[in-house]
């Protein structure tokens, strides 16, 4: 026996209470519901997942995904922030440092530094392991980026007197995340030649200041790494989802409460028409796509019993942000890849005892 | 309390000579290497129809999507997971059938189920991002 359309729509909804949130855990198993199936289909899957891009720029994707339960969209998330691999300052060999920046706080915000570099160059590279006893914990070409950063700071004889002015009065007196230096080793040189050279994905970034007679000089080594281990691996400045939020009107609402109703809402949520049959202002909702769901409407007693909110369980709005290693839809892929990896290496353990 | 104080070891010889090049050309494919670890934990019934298993390396990102699609299967009395402390990455999951398959065969679907998602979603993505390219391609 099918559900009645009504139902299905009732089951589809997450309800938005003033006080409460209702309908809340999904129902979708086999047994939930008498003579019902609802097991796992794979062209039933194929027929229902939809995906809608939004935004598509190279640093932000905004798609929507469309019929899959919250578990797998928060697997992707969850994946995209701590599991992505990248490549990261992780040792700093500290030759010389008379800045007033301590050796350790400069290692720490070199370390977040985030880095780019040719795509198929970093197919190259492999983990490297931290313990001495592992063959790879050794650096070689194919685990460890070298990167030198060497900066002194002179005097401008140039200038005048007046002058204030530090970046005027001084060469070198702030030290970028541009004047790191990529240093290939072996076949590096290869992978990433010229323009898919090793460097900041931001060269603006302040690392230091330094007055005449001080200088830095460092040698940096980086290695591939996930975000579970460190945030600075986490390729992702965000990667979030939230579910299509759902505003019906159950009566009509009409005259100065229109005006009132639209005013609940951000701008562009609803909007007031000419009734068709009666030619009375109605306000009607016409994107809820960009509504917050601040559950204001509910607050004002004239709304009450004529509007329910609530959000759509099995729309995701999903927004990836990249740090800029890779670009956000290369993210999103890899991150599926890797949950597939997950189950296929699982599968063959078990196979195999 | 001098006598306590040490010297600081110089960084491994590694650290700070050239890089060796093994003359290895190929690649070593660590992408193919398979890290993962599963133990089942002792079975209660003789039918093998339930069991826990423990996962290593693992959390609520697999756990719990592997918990859902081992859950739509009808076969499938329970299913649910579990990490028993925060501090250990380990991840046990239980699953009880109602006898007709073992728990391990279930887990063993559930996993060929969630790579099949994979597999469409990769798709979906992969065809949707070229007609949206290629729809912003012909407004410009």
């Amino acid at each position: 026996m099918a559900p009645s359309k009504e139902e299905l729509e009732r089951r589809r909804i997450v309800g938005v209470e003033l006080e409460r949130v209702s309908n809340v855990t999904s129902t979708d198993f086999p047994g939930h519901y008498p003579g019902e199936d609802h097991s796992w289909d794979l062209n039933d899957f194929k027929k229902r997942f939809k995906i809608d891009i939004h935004r598509a720029n190279d640093l932000h994707y905004e798609f929507d995904l469309i019929g899959v339960d919250a578990s797998v969209a928060n697997a992707f998330r969850r994946i995209l922030i701590s599991e992505v691999p990248t490549l990261a300052i992780e040792t700093v060999f500290v030759h010389n440092n008379t800045s007033i920046v301590q050796d350790e706080v400069l290692a720490q915000r070199l370390g977040l530094v985030p880095l780019r570099g040719d795509k198929k160059g970093f197919q190259q590279l492999r983990w490297r392991k931290k313990s001495p006893d592992e063959p790879t914990a050794e650096a070689t070409d194919f685990n460890t980026v070298v990167m030198t950063l060497k900066v002194a700071c002179t005097r401008n004889h140039a200038t005048p007197a007046t002058e204030t002015d530090p970046s005027k009065l001084y060469f070198n007196s702030s030290v970028y995340a541009r004047d790191l230096k990529f240093a290939p080793q072996g076949r590096q040189s290869s992978w990433f030649s010229g323009a898919g050279e090793i460097r900041p994905v931001n060269p603006d970034i302040l690392l230091a200041k330094l007055r005449p007679g001080q200088e830095i000089d460092l040698e940096i080594h980086c290695v591939l790494g996930i975000g579970q281990d460190h945030a600075k691996f986490s390729p992702v400045a965000t990667a979030s989802y939230r579910l299509l939020p759902s505003i019906k009107i159950k009566q009509p609402i009409t005259g100065g409460d229109a005006q009132k109703f639209v005013n609940c809402f951000p701008k562009g949520v609803a909007e007031i028409q000419k009734d068709k049959k009666t030619g009375e202002d109605t306000a009607v909702v016409v994107n809820p796509r960009k509504d917050t769901v601040s559950r204001e409407v509910l607050r004002h007693d004239e709304f009450k019993g004529k509007v329910e909110l609530g959000r759509i369980r099995d729309h995701f709005i999903f927004s990836i942000e990249s740090t800029g290693m890779y670009n956000s839809d290369e993210l999103f892929l890899q991150a599926v890849q890797i949950l597939k990896k997950k189950c296929t290496d699982f599968q063959e353990k078990l196979m195999e005892c | 309390m001098a006598d306590h104080d040490e010297t600081l070891p110089d960084a491994p010889e590694y650290a700070t000579s050239n890089v060796e090049i093994s003359d290895d050309d190929e690649p070593l494919d660590l992408s193919r290497e398979n890290n993962a670890k599963i133990i089942m934990l002792g079975s209660a019934t003789d039918d093998d129809s339930c069991a826990s298993f423990q996962f290593e390396n693992e959390d609520h990102t697999l756990g719990n999507a592997l918990r859902w699609i081992i859950m739509k299967n009808p076969q499938v009395e329970f299913c649910g997971y579990s990490i028993p402390h925060p501090s250990e990455t380990k991840m046990n999951m239980r699953i009880q059938t109602y006898g007709e398959i073992t728990a391990k065969d279930a887990l063993i679907k559930g996993l060929a189920d969630l790579r099949d998602l994979c597999d469409v979603v990769t798709d979906k993505f992969v065809t949707e991002r070229e007609r949206f390219m290629s729809e912003k391609g012909r407004q410009s």
